[in-house]
């Protein structure tokens, strides 16, 4: 008898596939995910205009381009993945995975990556938009712009889990992402930029997680981003990264309490 | 594959688990289970049957102990335990807006050596639900879409958690004959079950657990071994238990009466049946609602739930 073993990598492919179909059929978190980063960016652009950015050497769209990837990931990825790890938990789901082949990181990382990945489409289409409304110039420093934005994917992805190692319900799941969605809409430069606060208050902005995501992708556009200003975003969001995963393997709950 | 068919594929020594709030589920139990074995674990709720297949499953650590599934131990050596494992847990754990296929191709994705699905399916008669979300299953039919899963990957073992809760008869018995064949196949089942008439049918060696601790452990044919066969019968009015051949003569070791009604208790089934019949035939005494019974598994479960509950009123109920 031929037997085929799995992989990592099948074993993630499988469960992301079923994730992608329940995903489709979850109309609530396809419009909260889907739409509102992509209605959300037109407040930003309208805040824009009435914002002193030449003095930055900002313009409207290296304003809204990072913000609408802000967006992104805290409504497609981060937001929706807490609901998503909350309900697997709560149906028994996760629990039953963990009875196979699957590694607690695979149930994750495969439950995990439908979001992601339309996270990822969602910025795609973003810049693109973005460059053709808002005469966006092709990017200076590409690099950073891409590296930050995987950086935080993988971050929203990990900073999930850690949410929903908090959230009893799928009910809460809906609260529970709040103070981190508003904290970083306020203070991670999503609607202001960070340049153009006070200095003091700046530096408390940037070690919030979602603000290297938004630097880097600023910078990426401008150019203006020094080589010690980027790696210090690269360091942030790779720390709070690595912060959600010790919280996950500490706190995460696989079972509903009972 | 491993030569020695006697092997103990499970071997458990000294198993403790202990919850978060200091409650101890297990308290110290042994037991082991040889290749192609149904062992079956019996218990009152509460017993720690669940805390207990759960360890085996490695879903947790134990507080406590040795476990060894296959020669490894489920929990740290997981890699190694898994792809050779099926579980069917006591409750479902399927994303309720799947289909029976979509949640069956997503399972044998993460199986290695997964047989087709639909072979899995038609095992347990669900091969025309395919296109039915799981929200849509009666409770029976999810208990089979669990244990079709759990056959995906061909396991060595098998662990079923209350496998045929919340099945009718007809289900319970298909699934009872599905297990069967399976041992017979060479495969080493551990189930949990409330039905003792189950055990009784299915098990080749079971344990009783109470408290969290084995009560009694054997054979079917040897646990209900030590426990007395039953004698009901109404006496017609105008007769006593007097009246009766002397009970120690016909073997009883015990009686009650309850008005008309005589209870006897023997160890030696066939002598006091006889005596009780050949007596009733000379007096002319019609004994009616007579009842002859063995001894059941029933009798001695009830047994060891009764010794409990004069301890702890709390766990009296039992579920059957």
């Amino acid at each position: 008898m031929s037997t085929t073993v799995t992989t990592p990598t099948s074993r993630m492919t499988a469960l992301a596939r079923a994730e992608l179909t329940l995903l489709g059929r979850s109309k609530g978190t396809l419009v909260a995910a889907l739409f509102v980063p992509l209605v959300l960016p037109l407040s930003v652009r309208s805040a824009a205009e009435e914002m002193d950015l030449a003095e930055a050497g900002l313009t409207p769209g290296t304003v809204v381009l990072p913000a609408a990837v802000g967006f992104s990931l805290l409504f497609a990825v981060y937001s929706a993945l807490v609901g998503v790890f909350v309900v697997r938990r709560e149906e028994l789901v996760l629990k039953r995975l963990r009875t196979g082949e699957l590694r607690d990181g695979e149930i994750l990382g495969g439950s995990a990556l439908p979001a992601a990945l339309i996270g990822l489409a969602q910025c795609l289409l973003l810049a693109a938009g973005c460059s053709v409304l808002l005469d966006l110039s092709a990017p200076s420093a590409p690099h950073w712009a891409v590296l930050g934005l995987l950086l935080g994917l993988v971050m929203c992805a990990a900073l999930a889990a850690v949410t929903a190692s908090f959230t009893r319900t799928g009910e809460s799941a809906q609260v529970t992402p709040m103070p981190l969605m508003i904290v970083s809409m306020i203070g991670s430069g999503m609607f202001v930029p960070l340049e153009l606060l006070p200095d003091r208050l700046a530096s408390v902005c940037e070690v919030l997680p979602l603000t290297p995501v938004v630097t880097l992708v600023r910078g990426g556009w401008t150019g203006d981003l020094g080589a010690s200003e980027a790696l210090g975003a690269v360091a942030t969001a790779v720390a709070w990264t690595l912060l959600s995963v010790f919280a996950v393997q500490r706190w995460f709950r696989w079972e509903p309490r009972r | 594959m491993e030569a020695n068919e006697h092997e103990h594929v499970i071997e458990v020594t000294d198993l403790r688990r202990v919850y978060g709030g200091g409650f101890e589920a297990v308290r110290g139990i042994d037991f082991s289970v040889r290749r192609g074995e149904i062992f079956a674990l019996l218990g009152t709720n509460g017993a720690g049957k669940t805390s207990t297949v759960e360890l085996l499953e490695g879903l947790a650590a134990p507080a406590g102990g040795r476990i060894r599934v296959l020669g490894h131990d489920p929990y740290t050596d997981r890699a190694a335990v898994r792809p050779r494992t099926g579980v069917m847990l006591q409750e479902g754990g399927f994303p309720s807006e799947l289909t029976v296929a979509e949640t069956a191709r997503m399972w044998a994705g993460c199986v290695s050596g997964a047989r087709p699905e639909r072979e899995v399916l038609a095992l347990v008669g669900l091969e025309t639900k395919a296109g039915v979300r799981v929200k849509q299953l009666s409770g029976g039919q999810r208990r089979r879409l669990d244990l079709a899963l759990a056959l995906l990957g061909d396991p060595e073992v098998l662990f079923l958690d209350e496998p045929t809760t919340g099945l009718d008869a007809e289900g319970r018995r298909d699934t009872w004959e599905l297990v069967s064949a399976l041992r017979d196949g060479g495969t080493t089942v551990l189930l949990t079950t409330h039905y003792l008439e189950e055990a009784e049918n299915l098990a080749d060696r079971l344990a009783i657990m109470h408290e969290g601790r084995i009560a009694t452990t054997g054979t079917p044919a040897e646990v209900t071994a030590s426990e007395p066969s039953r004698i009901t019968f109404e006496l017609p009015r105008g007769y006593f238990v007097g009246d009766l051949p002397p009970l120690a003569e016909l073997g009883v070791s015990e009686h009650e009466v309850d008005g008309r009604t005589v209870r006897l208790r023997t160890r030696d089934l066939q002598r006091a049946a006889t005596g009780l019949l050949v007596w009733a035939e000379r007096a002319g005494v019609e004994l009616r609602r007579l009842d002859v019974r063995s001894a059941s598994l029933e009798e001695a479960f009830l047994g060891i739930a009764k010794g409990a509950s004069t301890r702890t009123p709390a766990t009296k109920e039992y579920a059957a």
